[in-house]
């Protein structure tokens, strides 16, 4: 039982630490903002969660001490995380960032415009 | 320029939630485990100024109707009272009284003054915290 329960636990902290340095590569190697922004916010809060996980199992199985708080901070980061992402490539659209040039599609850039032309502005 | 909030919106009235009862939780936890007064009171100031950043400071206003001024007042009067109260008693001053009491649904628990003061700790530090964020955000 306790071998079960330490290669669970290896199984989701090792799972996360590469999903963190998956996330990191990412944020060096990709070109523009809205890629980083995609890759910060998808990987890394699946890695923080498997760790999470990971530590949840260590105190549930190993140490026999039930902590509900580690999962509300699972919770919690699946919530927050991505809506953290989304918030913050918005306001940089917004503010004018350009995408990468090798772009083809980009369907929030006319729905701006027209926000722009009700409102008045310019 | 004004844009469509839905995301941020909904996701901070769940979120509200959220820190709002582990606020709860630290305060009530702090006399055994990490926590207490000053953790709290941070935390469910900043469940309010979630509410602040995704609505707006009016809106946050009509749907928490609270004075912060006269909490930070309630707060301090309710310390004092409870420092002050043993000495009508004949103890000195700040004595803490507990007993064990058995309440309904909860079972045993034991009930300590210190508590008091507590609540007044909360109280006092989220209203400056708010008071401090509200007059910074509304000034134009």
């Amino acid at each position: 039982m306790t071998i079960l329960a330490n290669i669970l636990i290896v199984f989701f902290i090792s799972v996360g630490v590469l999903f963190i340095v998956v996330t990191a590569i990412g944020l060096i190697r990709f070109p523009d903002l809205y890629t980083r922004a995609h890759a910060a916010s998808k990987s890394a809060t699946l890695g923080v969660m498997c760790i999470l996980i990971g530590v949840f199992l260590y105190f549930w199985l190993i140490e026999g001490h039930f902590n509900p708080r580690i999962l509300l901070g699972v919770l919690f980061l699946f919530i927050t995380g991505p809506v953290g992402g989304h918030i913050m490539s918005r306001s940089s659209y917004i503010a004018g960032i350009k995408p990468w040039k090798g772009t083809v599609k980009d369907d929030l850039g006319p729905e701006i415009e027209r926000m722009k032309k009700e409102q008045g502005i310019k | 320029m004004k844009t469509n909030d839905m995301i941020i919106q909904f996701t901070a009235k769940i979120v509200f939630f959220i820190i709002f009862f582990f606020a709860i939780h630290i305060f009530l936890a702090g006399h055994y485990t990490p926590g207490g007064g000053f953790v709290g009171g941070l935390l469910a100031s900043s469940a309010i100024v979630l509410l602040v950043l995704a609505f707006d400071i009016k809106t946050v206003r009509t749907v928490i109707p609270v004075n912060y001024t006269t909490l930070i007042g309630i707060g301090l009067l309710l310390a004092l009272a409870t420092a002050a109260f043993p000495m009508f008693k004949g103890d000195p001053f700040f004595t803490h009284y507990f007993d064990y009491f058995t309440l309904p649904l909860i079972g045993k628990t034991s009930l300590h003054t210190a508590m008091l003061f507590d609540t007044g700790v909360f109280l006092v530090v989220v209203g400056v915290t708010m008071t401090i964020i509200q007059t910074i955000g509304e000034d134009e």
